[in-house]
């Protein structure tokens, strides 16, 4: 079935798009839902040059030999890959655009608590952005994502100082979007609408602001005592000068493990939206989905040592950590359960959202399956630094994170640009990029478990049938991705007006018109009713 | 009512709401400098742990006479910071100016008195790096607590400069007559990161010049 609209759905005549034109009027925002905006144009040009580095690491990786690059290209394109993936898409990716846009809408506010600062944050991030850029015109940097020390402070001959301010600078933003959600949540829902009758989106996105704030700090005192060490000789990280390079991996990991959860956090929070309208029902335990997502922030700050199983921490702190990365399986699996038990005789309708929805939740049980084959301490001895691990968290970023940010955007696509995206191409597109990703992603499991290392460009001839089939892999996926590009910009102009609420779906940004007004709403609303009312009295009629 | 359309944005209900979003805002971003700090201190706590007797040696050479007399400057300087909020709430913008340029004048005290501390250390060849002199039983691990002085102590009198400029805006803000009784949350809000930053020096006081035996 599809929840196409009735033809006749005009577009309001004043909205936030139209309402001003000019670069000015863009440039000197602070509408929240243009700034999510800005921030979409920008992560989507960074999602493309890493999916670059991407390409280039890919057909490297078509044969044994190491063909294409000399091996110290090979380190510089892995690592911007990271770099440019990981904190200039995942981390912003729903937070800064679905999130910057829904969280006002979806409490009733007419905008966040300080949008001047959110403005803030996307300058810092563009001004970000231009540093690592500038990092990777004028050389590049070779030292893995994770700038560990001392190669990164002592010896790497790259351009580390441009990255790392770049990275550095970064974080701000990402501090100044969270201290914003949490501000705003806190203060400013609209009367009647208390912590449990939430969406379960804004729980995930405060859940995930609050590790912003709390870990961002932490990798930014991390990354500029690496840089006051390159600067002025300082040796907090320095063996020569008395100090320890391991101390550097903890402050690294206390942030970026929780980072993990910066960019699957938010979206789950999608992914309980769409799975809640388009199967038509309430979502099965509204609280343990909602208190999962505090429980995966606050436990996500405990594990970071699962990341150090054989950098010379002590057995007994590695067994801790250990323990501690198996009790995160339990609120991602109770997420995963409720899911399902959600679609479980629910009226499910396969539009593209849902496809994605339903893409993530297979994707995400086996990268975290996988994960709790890492968080054992003795298969991680063997599985450690091999393909293993690299398969294991693109099944949680671009099979988890990415699945999700892609489900969200065309689910609230419509009340972005007050049109709807051509739904037959869509499902197409969702598609083959489940297809796509296994076969980039599911050999790479393989080559791990066989021993294959990561972060090298040459490999023995006897692994080559694997990496070939990943390659494929990798061009499917990419043409899966270059479909909603065309076809989202095509709609702009030509597809058919939304109506302010073509899925029929519950919930406060779904009341106004699309696109929305610039304050959102004409009046305040008041909310009566707990999240996802689909079929008032349903829950009762089914016990 | 006319005072409230200039004072109140848009994305708020009212003065209350925005009152209590920003003084609720900085104490969460207040949560993020303990963090930014929270990672140096632990270093900090692990190598002293590691390395006692060489952080001691180390705390020897600090000058516990200007670090004391700048604790006094900075907690004093939270007494008038104090008092500029105070004034803000009565509604008194002359005390409000004086307390506002005092708190500046003993913020730029301790920044001075910092600066003769750190010329001193430079001149003792005890900025890490390849000049580095220490006669003692372990210079490797004293240099580690001079990183750990000069990062620490670093950050912090950065704070301290951004804190001056901060309270320079608002002293232009009061001058201009931008603040009532009714509103004056930008008073407040600088007031809280300013004892913020001061209560980062308290620990960082005992913690670097305390510990050692300064025979």
């Amino acid at each position: 079935m599809n929840a196409a609209p009735p033809a006749a759905n005009a577009m309001p005549k004043v909205h936030y798009l139209n309402v001003d034109y000019g670069i000015r009027s863009w440039l000197f925002t602070i509408d929240h839902k243009r700034i999510a905006l800005l921030y979409l144009g920008s992560i989507t040009l960074f999602f493309v040059l890493g999916g670059l580095f991407a390409t280039a690491i890919r057909l490297e990786l078509l044969t044994p030999a190491g063909d294409l690059f000399e091996s110290e290209t090979y380190n510089k394109m892995f690592t911007m890959h990271g770099v440019v993936m990981i904190f200039f898409f995942l981390i912003p990716s729903i937070p800064a655009t679905l999130g910057n846009f829904l969280v006002p809408m979806m409490i009733g506010a007419r905008d966040l608590a300080f949008p001047r600062i959110n403005l803030l944050s996307w300058y810092i991030y563009t001004l970000g952005g231009l540093f690592t850029l500038f990092a990777i015109l004028s050389g590049g940097v070779d030292t893995g994502w994770t700038f560990y020390t001392p190669y990164s402070s002592t010896y790497s001959n790259t351009n580390v100082m441009a990255t790392a301010v770049g990275v550095f600078i970064l974080g701000f933003s990402s501090i100044l979007t969270g201290f914003n959600f949490i501000i705003t949540i806190h203060k400013m829902r609209a009367p009647g609408l208390t912590w449990f009758r939430l969406p379960l989106f804004i729980w995930a996105h405060y859940a995930t602001s609050v590790i912003m704030i709390l870990g961002t700090p932490v990798v930014a005192i991390a990354i500029a005592l690496v840089g006051l060490e390159r600067l002025f000789h300082i040796g907090i990280f320095n063996p020569a000068l008395g100090g320890d390079p391991v101390l550097f991996q903890h402050l690294f990991w206390f942030y970026s493990h929780p980072a993990v959860y910066i960019m699957i956090l938010p979206s789950m929070g999608v992914i309980s939206e769409i799975v809640c309208c388009f199967s038509r029902k309430k979502i099965f335990g509204y609280s343990f989905v909602a208190f999962s997502s505090i429980a995966i922030a606050l436990l996500g700050f405990l594990v970071w040592g699962h990341h150090m199983f054989v950098s010379s921490q002590s057995m007994y702190a590695g067994m801790v950590f250990s323990i501690l990365s198996f009790l995160v399986a339990i609120p991602s699996a109770v997420k995963v359960f409720n899911w399902t038990a959600t679609m479980y005789k629910g009226s499910v309708m396969y539009n593209a959202p849902m496809l994605y929805a339903m893409g993530f939740i297979g994707l995400f049980t086996m990268g975290g399956l996988t994960g709790l084959f890492l968080s054992t301490l003795a298969t991680d001895v063997h599985l450690h630094d091999t393909y293993f691990v690299v398969a294991h968290f693109h099944y949680i970023m671009v099979g988890g994170a990415l699945m999700g940010y892609l489900g969200g955007i065309h689910f609230w696509w419509p009340k972005i640009s007050g049109r709807l995206y051509p739904e037959a191409w869509a499902r197409f597109s969702a598609l083959i990029i489940f297809v796509g990703f296994n076969l980039t992603f599911f050999p790479q499991f393989i080559l791990g478990y066989l021993g294959m290392p990561r972060r090298y460009h040459a490999y023995p001839p006897e692994f080559q049938v694997l990496n070939v089939m990943s390659t494929a892999g990798a061009s499917i996926l990419a043409v899966g991705y270059a479909i909603p590009l065309i076809y989202l910009f095509w709609s702009l102009r030509y597809g058919p007006a939304a109506g302010p609420n073509p899925w029929q779906a519950k919930g406060l940004e779904w009341q106004t018109s699309s696109p929305p007004p610039t304050h959102n709403f004409p009046e305040t609303p008041v909310v009566t009713e707990e999240a996802y009312e689909y079929y008032p009295g349903a829950e009762a009629e089914r016990v | 009512m006319s005072d409230q359309a200039t004072t109140l944005a848009p994305q708020f209900e009212g003065l209350a709401q925005q009152k209590e979003s920003a003084i609720f805002g900085m104490w969460v971003f207040l949560v993020t400098e303990v963090m930014f700090f929270g990672g140096m201190f632990a270093g900090y706590t692990a190598y002293r742990y590691r390395f006692h007797e060489a952080f001691t040696a180390g705390s020897d050479h600090l000058n516990l006479l200007l670090g004391g007399v700048n604790t006094a400057v900075l907690i004093l300087s939270s007494f008038t910071m104090a008092m500029a909020v105070h004034s803000a709430q009565l509604n008194r913008r002359r005390a409000l100016i004086v307390f506002l340029v005092l708190t500046m004048l003993l913020g730029s005290t301790f920044l001075g008195i910092k600066a003769v501390e750190y010329s001193h250390k430079f001149h003792e060849h005890l900025l890490p790096g390849p000049a580095f002199q220490f006669e003692g039983a372990d210079p490797q691990h004293a240099q580690l607590f001079f990183s750990f002085y000069f990062a620490m102590t670093g950050f912090h009198a950065l704070h301290m400069v951004i804190g001056v400029a901060l309270l320079a805006i608002m002293t232009w803000f009061a001058w201009r007559g931008r603040f009532s009784a009714e509103y004056y949350n930008p008073i407040e809000v600088s007031g809280l990161y300013w004892h913020f930053v001061d209560i980062v020096w308290i620990f960082l006081f005992p913690l670097l010049y305390l510990v050692g035996h300064h025979g």
